[in-house]
């Protein structure tokens, strides 16, 4: 047995290496904890940290698991101390209305439909824009990260679109497109593609060469290839674009409702502006508040669900 | 059971390389290999780091597309290689990884069998990263067998393993080895390992093949056999390791003689 576990080595190096697994393994019932001589922290001195670690298993330095909605919390303070201060008089309500007042006149709204009219064409513009945004966005980094002329025919020009703020193409893209739906979708569209390509394509590229290697073994076909190794290696940057996709799809409506709308939350909130009714903008606000944390946090679910091979810090 | 096809074979071989040449820039790692392995032969192929072991590997397995032949290469038709890290893709469940390749209808079954034959019944839903190293290993060499491979190339498939699994692990590489007969190139840097497994061990070195040594030993080899340390220390030689220091259990009747090299 211990002359099986002494292998000679070609290299002298591995000899040394092996000498100190063999010492233990020919003596294996001396448990370490009886010793002593461990230094502290490695395990074993239970009562010296129960004080401070709660179990004493050793300090973990990742955050913790997870409590079911504890992402409310955050939100739910803000709310609290909002009220808190309209309630006792700190804040002014010319400067800002007091949450039940809000939630009366978003209550009025619903009940003479112009709330759900305005966000419902608000959420369409936001949709459609960032379906094509992502369509796009995937596509365009599917075929630069995958063929060498797709990638300096594509990659150039969004990396340079990149550095133009989609905002910055408004004028021109009212004068190719006039002022209505099809501006507005484009602009989200515009501001989703480039953060689903910058994020999807890194990450398509950054795929790691041996798993590359391993399919060429594999003998797989090219579409295998991409099914089983390319998209499911770059999902990671896709999420990381689709959040911000997400994020951009809400700012780009936000500025192009407040451009020559007729309708939408944006139009709604600009109305109120000329007739001083904080209370309506407010309502606006939490509308693109709700609409952002929900899509968010819609998008991190759908993350977690596909996502659930890694083991990343955040658990 | 003819278990040592040996340097001479009636069958046609089933790796073929004429004057196989590697260069990386101004190096020439691989200078002219002949190479010639008999259908279901196990071959080990030894050498120091950086001897080009790797370069060979991938170039019989057609994966290096910068290697230059003047002569010829002919590999069978099914070849699997297993690489020395595992390489199972993270994001498939074991099962998946280890019928990646296969295609048609039974697919799920192969895969089932190969798992159970490697030890791994039952753990075909878990994610790669459940695994110990141990078995992603035994998961990639399911991975490699589940084609039914004429040739199986295997670089250091045991490296990262501890010295018990190691042992688990030559046993199971024979014993499937035994059932499916594949030839087989081993890389390792293990004389022992070589030796224990091989019918013919070969030596590369600057960049030819320095050494190459039929096992006449039969199968269950035991390491405390006189004649595993004559092979074993001959072939530290050819390595260049200066030997009767490293055999602690040296048989005090002989010299060690060099068999037929
Ligand atoms: N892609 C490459 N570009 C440049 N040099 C390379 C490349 N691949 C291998 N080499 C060189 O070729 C030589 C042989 O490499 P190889 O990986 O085949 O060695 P090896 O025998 O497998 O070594 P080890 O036992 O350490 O795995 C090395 O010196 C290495 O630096
Ligand atoms: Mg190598």
């Amino acid at each position: 047995m211990t002359e099986a576990l002494t292998p000679a080595r070609t290299s002298r190096g591995l000899d040394v290496a092996d000498a100190p697994r063999t010492a233990r393994v020919t003596k294996p019932f001396t448990p370490p904890e009886a010793g002593g001589t461990l230094p502290p922290g490695t395990g074993g001195g239970t009562g010296r940290r129960a004080g401070k670690g709660g179990d004493g298993r050793g300090r973990r330095l990742g955050p913790g698991r997870p409590v079911p909605f504890g992402r409310l919390l955050g939100p739910a303070l803000l709310l609290a101390a909002w009220w808190a201060a309209s309630s006792a008089g700190v804040l002014d309500p010319r400067i800002l209305s007091h949450p039940w007042s809000v939630v009366s006149t978003a209550v009025e709204l619903v009940a003479d439909g112009r709330l759900q009219g305005n966000v419902l064409i608000s959420l369409q513009r936001a949709g459609l824009g960032l379906l094509f945004g992502v369509v796009a966005g995937v596509a365009l980094a599917v075929v630069a990260g995958l063929s060498r002329t797709g990638e300096y025919l594509v990659d150039g020009p969004l990396q340079i679109k990149r550095a133009i703020p989609s905002l910055a193409m408004l004028p021109l893209l009212i004068l190719w497109l006039g002022i209505g739906e099809d501006m507005k979708v484009t602009v989200i569209a515009l501001g989703v593609a480039v953060n689903m390509y910058i994020n999807t394509y890194a990450s398509l590229t950054g795929i790691d060469s041996r798993h590359v290697e391993l399919a060429e073994v594999l003998r797989l076909s090219r579409w295998r290839f991409v099914r089983k190794v390319v998209i499911p290696g770059s999902l990671p940057g896709f999420f990381v674009g689709l959040r911000l996709g997400v994020t951009s799809s809400w700012l780009g409506l936000i500025v192009v409702e407040q451009i020559n709308a007729t309708s939408g939350i944006g139009y709604m909130m600009f109305q109120a502006q000329q007739y001083a009714q904080s209370d309506v903008i407010v309502v606006g606000l939490v509308a693109y508040g709700v609409f952002g944390f929900a899509s968010d946090a819609l998008v991190r679910a759908i993350e977690r669900r596909a996502l659930s091979w890694r083991r990343t810090l955040a658990g | 059971m003819a278990t040592h096809p040996g340097g001479l074979t009636k069958a046609p071989p089933a790796v073929r390389t004429r004057r196989l040449v590697r260069r990386f820039g101004e190096r020439t790692v691989l200078k002219d290999i002949d190479l010639d392995l008999a259908q279901g032969e196990f071959t080990a192929l030894l050498g120091r780091s950086g001897s080009g072991k790797s370069t060979l590997l991938r170039a019989v397995a057609r994966l290096d597309h910068g290697v230059e032949g003047t002569g010829e290469l002919v590999v069978p038709e099914r070849v699997s290689l297993s690489f020395q890290d595992s390489r199972l893709l993270p994001w498939l469940r074991v099962l998946d990884n280890v019928v990646l390749g296969l295609r048609g209808p039974g697919t799920r079954e192969r895969g089932l069998t190969a798992l159970e034959e490697v030890g791994l019944a039952g753990r075909d839903r878990s994610w790669p990263h459940e695994l110990s190293g141990g078995e992603q290993q035994r998961a990639a060499l399911a991975r490699a067998l589940v084609h039914d491979p004429e040739l199986l190339l295997a670089d250091e498939p045991f490296g990262a393993l501890d010295a018990l699994t190691r042992i688990k692990m030559h046993g199971l590489l024979r014993e499937l080895y035994e059932r499916h007969r594949p030839a087989v190139l081993l890389v390792t840097h293990d004389v022992d390992e070589a030796v224990e497994l091989a019918d013919r061990v070969l030596v590369l070195e600057d960049g030819l093949i320095s050494l190459d040594m039929p096992i006449d030993l039969p199968t269950p080899r035991s390491r405390r056999d006189p004649r595993f340390q004559e092979y074993r220390d001959a072939l530290l030689t050819a390595l260049g390791v200066t030997t009767p220091s490293a055999a602690p259990h040296d048989s005090p009747k002989e010299k060690p003689h060099v068999p037929n090299v």
